[in-house]
């Protein structure tokens, strides 16, 4: 009898991730993804199209307040360029987090239910708002076309800043994920939360506007160099920004694998406070 | 003897609850409570998963549980609500875990806890049984192999691609259960998922699971439906406050839990102020719980406390929750307190186990006392002159006047 042996006990302290048990698990995720996008839009006029609406109209609003009436600096770029292009990596990460904050929560019925790798929740909130992401993108480039900006070089690495993007939505993702659990403070903190971080990225001002010596510390936020590198590489406002991509990076990368520990340390007790 | 497939060791899992929340009769009191709340929530709420200290908050749900289960072999598990049957199976499906203690588990485990989890009312029927199968565990290319036979058995093929909230809920749970019988792991949880769905449905699961236990699975089944339980488990469990109580074949285990469990309601129901006691004798004033299937049954119980002019409400259910019957008797006012007898004609229940609510109304109709699962009685299918009868009994018996 060659059959795999399952030990149950009490785990303590800090555990890596299953990664061969989540890839049995990869079907899930999927069908987890695509359950979050079509329940999402079922039964609405304008489906799928609530996901350019939002960063649209947003950046409507901002054209005609932080543009036009505050007549804030978009480093020689027509304004509503300037905010729609940092509003499409913005908005994905901001409803990510939203979205993966609530998901364990959400789900506790399947939770209490059924033991598979917790963290397929949070990852499919996370994918299935890469729909949206992905429509947005599509407008921007249609924008582009329209304004007849060619894109610089340096779009080689929009897979970096992607990957960069990701991984600080998941990490941030998770841990919000985990919290909730316990402390449900943290849903209702997210809908303003979320709106109170986007003044602290470049979405409505540029990087520029910050004093010189704060810029590096600012940078520690990923977001600005995503966003930064995102115009640099569609609106050439400035030269593409590799100190603060370095600099998000390592910071992402750490908020990253210590939000897999944390996810992990915590998942053992989902069921028991959910 | 061979190796068992699930080696539990001295499992325990405690749990805290919800600490009480201190009231204040003064404002200033309430106000003060008010500032220091979120501080004495946090205190609370971080506790919630921290279970070193030990106080009065801390509950243990399961305790020094110890048991061994053989390849192929079919465990029944029951006890009262409370018993911790959910907490043992959560554990063995890994969805919690213990605080002390260890299960070695060989094999692939599909632990059915709930039919049909993850369902989502706007995706069709179709989309449901893909999301529903991959959570239990399964891959897309399983479920695309038994896709056919998993609609065979659900029988709600026209409405695959229909969203599953125009479904009757008969028809999710029917979708539900097929997806999860279709699983074909080595060790099968089951958790009380019979008690939804109709009654035919119940069987055709039933059934499932016989086939299951009889192709060399092991299973692990939770009821509260003591008869399937008895059918498919040749041994069995008792768990009583989180302890093993008794461990051994079903049929004793289950005698010995009902005559327990008549005691314990009748217990129970004396705090209550109107049922004094209850007791069941057959017609030679011989207490028992079990009958034999020709035997006459003579519900006793006697009432303090009752309205002038009360009516007693008396109904029997089986066990699949249905009402078999209901009869009302007007007490005569001399007797309010003396033992009140009904007698159920011979062979008018069929085998199985029954459940009895009493309950007590006014003049008016009003029910003002009601009681259900005041206690249980079984009947067998042994008749006290005849040998075992086998067959299906069916619904209702009827003494039935043959002629030539």
């Amino acid at each position: 009898m060659h059959k795999q042996v399952t030990i149950i006990r009490a785990t303590r302290g800090w555990r890596g991730i299953n990664i061969k048990e989540l890839i049995h698990y990869k079907d899930l995720l999927w069908f987890l993804t695509v359950r979050g996008i079509k329940a999402k839009y079922a039964q609405s006029v304008l489906g799928i199209s609530w996901a350019v609406i939002q960063p649209l109209f947003s950046t409507l609003v901002f054209t005609v307040i932080f543009g036009n009436l505050a007549k804030i600096d978009s480093n020689g770029v027509p304004y509503f360029l300037f905010s729609f292009v940092a509003l499409v990596p913005w908005t994905f990460f901001a409803n990510t987090l939203t979205d993966s904050a609530n998901s364990l929560i959400a789900n506790s019925a399947m939770i209490n239910k059924v033991y598979f790798p917790r963290l397929v929740l949070p990852l499919s909130s996370i994918f299935s708002k890469g729909v949206d992401f992905i429509i947005g993108f599509i407008l921007l480039i249609g924008f582009l076309i329209w304004y007849q900006l060619l894109p610089s070089w340096e779009i080689v690495m929009l897979p970096w800043l992607i990957g960069v993007l990701l991984m600080t939505s998941l990490g941030i993702g998770m841990i919000l994920s985990a919290m909730a659990v316990q402390y449900r403070d943290v849903k209702h903190a997210m809908t303003f939360a979320v709106q109170l971080l986007m003044y602290a990225a470049p979405v409505v001002y540029p990087t520029t506007n910050v004093p010189a010596r704060y810029q590096l510390l600012y940078s520690m936020n990923p977001m600005v160099g995503v966003i930064e590198g995102f115009r640099s590489i569609f609106l050439h406002t400035i030269p593409f920004p590799y100190t603060w991509m370095f600099v998000g990076t390592g910071v992402s990368i750490v908020l990253f694998v210590f939000s897999l520990f944390y996810f992990r340390r915590m998942e053992r007790v989902f069921a028991d406070v959910a | 003897m061979a190796e068992p497939v699930i080696r539990v060791q001295q499992l325990g899992k405690k749990y805290r609850i919800g600490m009480a929340e201190k009231k204040s009769d003064t404002i200033t009191g309430a106000i003060l409570n008010g500032l220091k709340s979120p501080l004495t929530n946090l205190k609370q709420i971080r506790n919630l998963s921290k279970l070193d200290v030990e106080d009065d908050s801390i509950f243990w749900a399961l305790r020094d549980v110890s048991f061994e289960v053989q390849e192929g072999e079919v465990l029944g598990i029951i006890g009262h609500n409370g018993a911790g049957k959910s907490t043992l199976l959560k554990i063995l499906a890994q969805i919690t875990e213990p605080s002390i203690g260890e299960v070695r588990i060989h094999g692939r485990v599909a632990a059915l806890l709930e039919v049909g989890t993850g369902f989502h009312p706007e995706l069709t029927g179709r989309e449901n049984i893909y999301m529903n199968g991959t959570i239990l565990g399964m891959r897309k290319k399983e479920i695309d192999k038994k896709l056919e036979e998993i609609l065979d058995f659900s029988g709600v093929e026209k409405y695959l691609d229909t969203p599953v909230k125009f479904y009757s809920s008969g028809m999710r749970v029917r979708i539900g259960f097929a997806v999860a019988a279709h699983l074909e792991p080595d060790i099968l949880i089951i958790d009380e998922v019979l008690a939804v769905g109709d009654a035919e449905f119940q069987k055709k699961c039933l059934g499932k699971m016989e086939d299951a236990a009889k192709q060399g699975r092991t299973v692990l089944f939770v009821s509260h439906n003591l008869n399937a339980v008895v059918n498919l488990c040749s041994r069995s469990i008792l768990l009583d406050k989180g302890l093993v109580t008794m461990d051994g074949g079903t049929k004793e285990v289950v005698d010995y839990y009902l005559s327990n469990k008549t005691f314990r309601e009748v217990e129970s129901a004396k705090s209550d102020n109107f049922l004094k006691s209850i007791f069941f004798m057959d017609d030679k004033n011989v207490n028992k719980n079990e009958f034999y299937f020709d035997e006459e049954i003579i519900f006793c119980f006697s009432f303090e406390n009752i309205e002038s002019r009360s009516k007693i409400g008396l109904a029997v259910y089986d066990e699949y929750e249905r009402k078999v019957f209901i009869d009302f008797f007007n007490i005569p006012s001399s007797y309010y307190n003396s033992v009140i007898k009904a007698r159920l004609p011979r062979k008018s229940l069929t085998p199985g186990i029954y459940n009895l609510t009493l309950s007590l109304l006014n003049p008016y109709e009003k029910v003002y006392w009601l009681k259900s699962n005041v206690s249980v009685f079984q009947i067998s299918k042994l008749a006290s002159k005849y040998e075992k009868l086998t067959y299906d009994f069916g619904v209702i018996n009827l003494d039935i006047l043959w002629e030539c």
